[in-house]
């Protein structure tokens, strides 16, 4: 057993996982909002990236390009229209629409596209690799992980650097106040989920060229980003990151010890952080 | 013409009614104090003025507009701000950060931008990367009107500013309220601290219980007249005019 690939790929496979989270995380992060249905909007995404790429002939990176102004669309109508009427003390309204907004999709895309598994065909791409000294890389792999990567600088830089951030920090502490500075509330969630949702298509656009997908894998991708987010830590998006990572390298390692351990290693690993870290490994300062 | 108006304003927190027909006026320029006891219904009139709490549109007139039913932020984008009852900062922000995000609703060109800020509360600047919960109490409150001075108002509300402050820190705060009137903006002060309102303002409002219970210029205010408006001594007493 070669470790040090081992570890590559788990790490590899942890950009895939932080890809699935980030989106959580923003929104998490900004409106403390919980949603149930992350997973089946990636699965909603990357179906909308196969009908553009078989519709179409676009190729799958382009298709994402096309995919991801109408993803931030969806997103920024069902926060504006739907999630924010849930929003307020009480925790279980986002739970209750957000899981009810799961079993729609899930059906709508059933319905749609039927219960086969289906794949978007990357072409060479997918079995391509590189040498990296003594171990090896499927280019796939590293392209997902940099984006990852990629996304957590873009969000960083955004929320830190920008006005638009500033206003969603300022919204999460404080949404009445936030009101006072002339910040709307309920268009901050929207733009926030709009965003969400662009990660969202990054991420469904390496699920849906690296696995087979169908109308019912949300709910398995949700609790891999969910792992990932408590395992970085609420609200912190280089946590997220840093969960993913965890959450691969706990899976490859177990697969590598035992292949049947891969699953319930990740869940393990998820486990041992709840018990010895309840806030993550790098929660927010202010929470 | 009155720059801010309200007529009959009323205010309720569910079946809690806070304000009952509440009449001011603001003139431009103007600095006006409202004073009174806890729970006379002050910052539920803040409130009201700067948008949190929704009235009817036509019972709070700015520049002759009815702005009652308006939300906080299209207050702002009006030219109303507002330094909240206990400071209210951002506490994942900066204090810089903090000053910034006062723009975010009116980008207008005017007096109050991050230096001239700075120029007011020399202290910030040396403190602009620390986060605002680091700070001393009056150094928030620095933030907090700072804050509100970046969207240019020509209409300042600030409420309960020199609660829970020395007096040595209050005394530096009320420094910088000459310099805020020098650019013309009309101010709103609720206060307790009824000596210090009076030295700052032009007129006063007393309010009791949800109702202005006296109103008149500062200098022509008597310590008895206010001593009733303020703890309601005088059962008799319902609006004294001495303006």
């Amino acid at each position: 057993m070669n470790w040090l690939d081992t570890i590559l790929q788990g790490v590899l496979l942890g950009g895939l996982y932080a890809l699935f989270a980030a989106g959580l995380s923003l929104v998490f992060g900004i409106m403390r909002l919980v949603n149930l249905a992350h997973g089946d909007l990636i699965v909603l995404a990357a179906f909308l990236i196969l009908v553009l790429v078989t519709a179409l002939g676009l190729n799958p990176f382009l298709a994402a390009l096309v995919a991801a102004p109408l993803m931030f669309a969806i997103g920024w109508g069902l926060q504006y229209f739907l999630l924010n009427r849930t929003l307020g003390k009480d925790i279980l309204p986002p739970l209750l629409v957000t899981f009810g907004l799961s079993i729609v999709i899930q059906n709508g895309l059933l319905e749609g596209f039927s219960a086969d598994s289906r794949r978007v065909v990357a072409g060479s791409l997918e079995s391509a690799s590189v040498n990296l000294g003594p171990v090896t890389a499927g280019v796939m792999p590293l392209m997902t992980f940099f984006s990852a990567v990629a996304v957590i600088v873009g969000l960083n830089q955004m929320i830190y650097r920008t006005s638009v951030g500033r206003a969603f920090r300022a919204t999460s502490d404080d949404p009445v106040t936030a009101g006072l500075m002339g910040i709307r509330p309920q268009r901050i969630f929207a733009l926030a989920t709009g965003l969400a949702m662009v990660v969202v298509t990054i991420a469904a656009l390496y699920l849906g060229t690296r696995a087979n997908f169908d109308p019912t894998s949300g709910p398995s991708r949700l609790i891999y980003a969910f792992e990932a987010v408590i395992i970085g830590g609420l609200g912190s998006l280089w946590g997220t990151l840093a969960g993913g990572i965890i959450l691969g390298l706990a899976q490859t390692v177990g697969a590598a010890i035992n292949p049947e351990w891969q699953i319930l290693s990740g869940h393990l690993a998820f486990l041992a952080v709840l018990l010895f870290k309840p806030r993550g490994l790098f929660p927010r300062a202010v929470d | 013409m009155a720059l801010l108006e309200t007529r009959g304003l009323t205010a309720s927190y569910g079946d809690f009614q806070a304000l009952f027909g509440v009449d001011i006026t603001v003139g431009a320029g103007e600095t006006i104090a409202i004073i009174g006891a806890n729970g006379a219904g002050k910052t539920t009139l803040m409130r009201s003025i700067a948008g949190v709490l929704s009235n009817q549109a036509a019972s709070i007139l700015y520049r002759d507009e009815p702005i009652g039913a308006l939300q906080a932020p299209d207050i702002v984008a009006r030219g109303i701000a507002m330094v909240p009852e206990g400071r209210k900062l951002f506490p994942s922000l900066t204090v810089e950060e903090n000053l910034l995000v006062g723009r975010y609703g009116r980008r207008t060109d005017g007096p109050w931008h991050l230096d001239s800020v700075y120029g007011l509360f020399p202290v910030l600047k040396e403190r602009r990367n620390t986060p605002s919960t680091a700070l001393s109490g009056g150094q928030q409150q620095m933030v907090a009107i700072g804050r509100a001075l970046m969207s240019n108002p020509e209409l300042l509300l600030c409420d309960e500013i020199s609660l829970g402050l020395a007096p040595v820190i209050v005394r530096d705060i009320y420094a910088a309220f000459p310099r805020i009137r020098e650019t013309g903006a009309s101010i709103v002060i609720v206060e307790q601290d009824i000596a210090q309102a009076l030295k700052v303002a032009d007129r006063v409002y007393c309010m009791m219980e949800g109702r202005v219970t006296l109103s008149g210029r500062s200098a022509d205010l008597t310590r008895d007249a206010i001593h009733t408006a303020y703890f309601g001594a005088d059962p008799g007493a319902e609006h004294h005019e001495l303006a």
